[in-house]
């Protein structure tokens, strides 16, 4: 065909793949987003899959979804709704209805858009995409099942390996209509499948006959080029927060020049964790899948005993179990980095889907005055960051830290630069010897450091200090049990005191945008993104508005109080019922003009939903 | 011979004791097994710095404040994982766990099975008495039957553990039983125990003076001692009783005691106990033999065999992969890690 595709220059598009859980859309979605990362673009992901692993064929249980969102720059999250949806049967454009633009254009297979098809995922009628009032898009049907076969049928596979290559031809006809250059998505798959030879080309040859149909038919009047970003100039990789979060650990044991360890039970959405310290021995990571989330921190504890920078990996339902545990180390003011992803809740809740939920069980979710750090990332590759200062907030200042992370951002990914790690601050241990070189006679085992009240790490197999310690009340400087009426009073207030006095190590709370607004968002954690898109909307449509987002919760920065007075309104939004604006509202008795805005479907923000409802507030009289 | 063995032997019992007072009840079992610990350690001539005692929850687990150790007096049930860390952490440390019947069979139950199945090198004392003592006399896991007690007024309406038996069904590498009375023979078992390479299981029958007096009697008390227990010794005869005349033999299945001389019996009859056989029924059937079954109670070393532990596993696979690709630096790992690319 000699007629020429008008190629469309756009800032920003978000594509949603969506298929059976076995179609092979999370592997779409990643290679797309990489390779759109590679070709330099900015990128923001957000796979969506169900807690079952196979959910029957074509169900709308079933449905497994990964959204990308690729812009020349400003790309802050995955994107609300899809420009183009690829749908590889009936039950995944049931369920993506929803999250369609207008315009928007629908790639869809019509080999599995068959009667028996529609009625497994409950249609009513003959006609999809009427029946789901999806007048506005532009559906485009390919026969991906019988094109992908005749692609593959001199590759040597059979007809069920042959299927799994459809995912590739849904891949190619995106890269075409976004003018990828396939070489890149060679490249990772012959990284991908360098063990398996005749998967790799098939998929390649599936991939690049995805391509070629598309351009070849002419499938749309117009593709779309999204230029590359003019980003800071260095090594760049695409990671995901669960990676990030490990690599942080790794790079912390690295500075503090001790050995990671790691005891874990896997969970959904953690596991991930684990299964990168698991792999990473070439750094003498130890990482332990221990027999439940309980040993998962105890030997986690015993390990940071025995002097390694020591973490455990859960979700919501692994910390409560933890919380016991969690409490003695407290006591015991050893040094301990506790991840909680986060999940839907209660219970076993959405054990695939995000929320915020944790923060309360992170502050408070202990027996007795329990006092712990809780640090929040707030994007896939700011788990990196978070994870270093986890570490070295527990090894330097001898306290556990919970770092809450969630569902959204540690599945998600995101390009990230490379980090230098000779930028990044030395960790310093408060190791007994350096304080008392060789006159031991002087050392209790809960004897202070005067201005940060952090007790000195005695590691055991370190002649001179051999010391016991506890769960039991100590006595606040032999560290002998301790029953004693002040003491307990004493010892209370002295590890309340020891966790307020680490925000003289933080900085302070940042604020974006305008100074003199009248207006305050807040949020914390993983909701970053969103918050941070919703204020620059706000103001490109004249408002005047200012975000704070919180990274450290406990302690908070010093000038929390003060930034908070001095907005009119502040408006805090987090993805629960309010549990970050309980605490600062009763944490600062004075600050009474906080709004709400909660949300707890188990899914990320939506700008659309907070321009709406932040303008509704800033507009109130 | 253990290197350990040859060397002079440097240090006393008092070197790993603490200054804190011993506040065990007046006649507890404890201080005698606080001093067979005492003993066990000086005669391996281990270093109070490089050895840990970590325990759980219960009046056995107050024992590492009284040793002049590394401690760590936990939480309830969790030794067993807590030593398992600070042993993978630092594999040169002696990691020795305190616990009680309730402590590792009850709410630790767990953790002690699968300690024992990844065989790491602890050792664990288990302080069987049972009964919960610190909570002021519950029946435990490892109570009889129809135990009365004042969580059990009418009696229990449940069987029991038998530690050897789980210990057996984790694939146990070393299991001693020994008594808080007979100090010389405790103290052996620790120091077996210490000088094998795994985890080492040792139930020690010891007596709640207060909740659950003379629950062993029958089997500590002199009196009854040299009819109802049988000392296991690797390569020996299984011989007993008082006047040395009783032997175990095998009977189709089962274990049977007689007494030579009588009905036909031998020496030539009687078992040789082997603790080093791979196969562990004949140890399961030693272990679980019971004065109710017509049986003496089983003392010594019933099982100790070798094979791989945890933490040099986890060495030897660190080793292994840092030779084949071994990593500097953390940027430098990133920076050869597919996907990599450059904005210039």
């Amino acid at each position: 065909m000699s007629t020429k595709t008008v190629v469309t220059d756009i800032k920003q598009v978000t594509v949603r793949f969506s298929g059976d859980s076995g179609d092979g859309m999370q592997l779409s979605g990643t290679l797309f987003s990489t390779l759109s990362a590679i070709f330099g673009n900015e990128i923001s992901t957000f796979p969506d899959f169900p807690a079952e692993i196979r959910a029957p064929q074509g169900s709308l249980q079933g449905v497994s979804g990964f959204q990308v969102r690729i812009g020349e720059k400003d790309v802050y999250n995955s994107g609300d709704k899809a420009d183009v949806l690829v749908a590889m049967n009936p039950a995944a454009l049931k369920v993506n209805a929803q999250h369609l633009k207008r315009g928007s254009i629908v790639i869809y297979d019509t080999d599995s858009f068959e009667e028996k098809d529609l009625e497994k995922a409950n249609y009513q009628t003959q006609e999809p995409f009427k029946e789901l009032g999806l007048e506005q898009v532009h559906p485009i049907g390919v026969a991906i099942t019988s094109l992908t076969k005749a692609s593959l049928e001199d590759s040597g596979m059979e007809g069920k390996d042959i299927l799994r290559s459809k995912n590739m031809f849904a891949l190619g006809l995106v890269c075409w209509l976004f003018n990828r250059p396939l070489e890149i998505a060679d490249q990772l798959l012959q990284q991908k499948f360098a063990k398996k030879q005749t998967v790799m080309k098939a998929n390649i040859k599936a991939l690049t006959d995805g391509y070629n149909y598309g351009h070849n038919i002419h499938l749309t009047t117009a593709t779309y080029r999204v230029e590359p970003a003019a980003t800071e100039k260095g090594f760049y990789t695409d990671i995901c927060g669960n990676t990030a979060t490990a690599y942080g650990l790794i790079a912390a044991a690295e500075k503090a020049g001790v050995q990671l360890f790691l005891g874990s039970y896997p969970i959904t959405p953690a596991t991930d964790i684990l299964h990168e310290l698991a792999k990473r021995k070439d750094f003498g990571v130890k990482a332990l899948q221990m027999e439940d989330e309980i040993a998962g921190i105890t030997s986690a504890i015993g390990a940071s005993f025995a002097g390694c920078l020591a973490a455990t990996s859960t979700s919501g339902p692994g910390l409560a179990l933890k919380s016991e545990a969690l409490g003695l180390a407290v006591m015991t003011e050893l040094p301990l980095v506790v991840i909680d992803v986060q999940r839907g809740g209660p219970s076993t809740g959405l054990p695939t889907k995000s929320e915020q939920t944790d923060l309360n069980q992170a502050l408070y979710g202990r027996n007795g005055e329990s006092p712990v750090v809780v640090v929040a990332a707030n994007s896939p590759t700011n788990c990196f960051d978070s994870a270093f200062e986890a570490s070295k907030i527990a090894l330097e200042h001898m306290t556990p830290v919970v770092l809450l992370t969630d569902g959204y951002i540690a599945n998600g990914s995101a390009a990230w630069k490379i980090p230098d790690m000779a930028q990044y601050p030395e960790i310093k241990p408060p190791y007994v010897q350096k304080y008392y070189d060789g006159t031991a006679k002087e050392w209790k085992p809960y004897l202070r450091d005067p201005e940060t009240l952090v007790r000195y790490w005695a590691v055991p197999g370190t002649p001179g200090y051999t010391h016991r310690v506890g769960g039991l009340e100590k006595d606040r400087l032999t560290g002998a049990i301790s029953t004693l009426p002040d003491n307990h009073q004493k010892m209370v207030n002295t590890r309340a005191d020891k966790i307020k006095r680490i925000a003289e190590h933080l900085p302070e709370q940042e604020v974006l945008g305008d100074k003199d607004a009248d207006t305050l968002i807040v949020g914390w954690g993983g909701t970053y993104g969103h918050l941070l898109e919703a204020m620059i909307q706000l103001r490109d449509s004249g408002k005047k508005v200012a975000l704070a987002h919180f990274r450290h919760l406990n302690p908070l920065p010093k000038n929390t109080h003060d930034l908070l007075k001095q907005y009119a309104k502040v408006i805090v939004a987090e993805q629960n019922n309010g549990q970050f604006a309980a605490y600062l509202s009763g944490r600062f008795k004075d600050v009474s003009h906080l709004y709400r805005y909660n949300k707890v479907e188990g899914q990320p923000f939506k700008v659309s939903e907070l321009v709406e409802a932040f303008t509704k507030i800033i507009e109130e009289k | 011979m253990n290197a350990t063995t040859i060397q002079e032997q440097t240090r006393l019992p008092k070197d790993y004791k603490s200054a804190i007072p011993v506040r065990w009840c007046p006649g507890c079992g404890d201080y005698a097994i606080l001093s067979s610990l005492h003993r066990a350690m000086a005669e391996l001539n281990i270093e109070p710095h490089e050895t840990a005692v970590i325990s759980g929850i219960g009046c056995s687990s107050r024992l590492p404040y009284y040793m002049s150790t590394y401690g760590f007096h936990s939480i309830h049930g969790r030794a067993a994982a807590i030593a398992t860390g600070v042993k993978v952490a630092n594999p040169n440390l002696n990691v020795w766990v305190t616990t009680g019947d309730g402590d590792s069979m009850a709410i630790g139950g767990n953790h002690f099975i699968h300690a024992v199945r990844r065989n790491i090198d602890i050792n664990i004392v288990l302080f069987n008495n049972k009964i919960y003592g610190l909570t002021k006399g519950q029946y435990s896991p490892t109570s009889d039957r129809g135990f009365i007690s004042k969580s059990s007024p009418y009696g229990t309406v449940e069987e029991p553990f038998r530690p050897a038996e789980l210990t057996f069904g984790a694939r146990g590498t070393f299991f001693a039983r020994s008594l808080d009375v007979d100090v010389k023979n405790l103290t052996d078992m620790l120091v077996e125990a210490a000088r094998h390479k795994g985890t080492a299981v040792v139930e020690v029958l010891q007596n709640c003076v207060i909740f659950n007096d003379g629950i062993h009697s029958k089997i500590s008390d002199r009196e009854w001692r040299a009819d109802n227990t049988l000392l296991l010794q690797h390569g020996e005869k299984m011989i007993f009783g008082k006047e040395g005349n009783r032997g175990i033999v095998l009977e189709g299945w089962n274990l049977k005691a007689v007494t030579i001389g009588k009905d036909g019996y031998t020496l030539d009859d009687v078992l040789i106990h082997d603790a080093t056989t791979k196969d562990n029924t004949l140890h399961m059937k030693l272990a679980l033999m019971d004065l109710s079954n017509g049986l003496p109670v089983a003392l010594g070393v019933i099982r100790r065999v070798e094979g791989p532990t945890y933490e040099r596993e986890v060495e030897r696979q660190i080793a292994e992969v840092k030779g084949r690709s071994p990593q500097n630096s953390l940027t430098q790992f990133l920076l050869n890690s597919p996907n990599v690319w450059e904005v210039k």
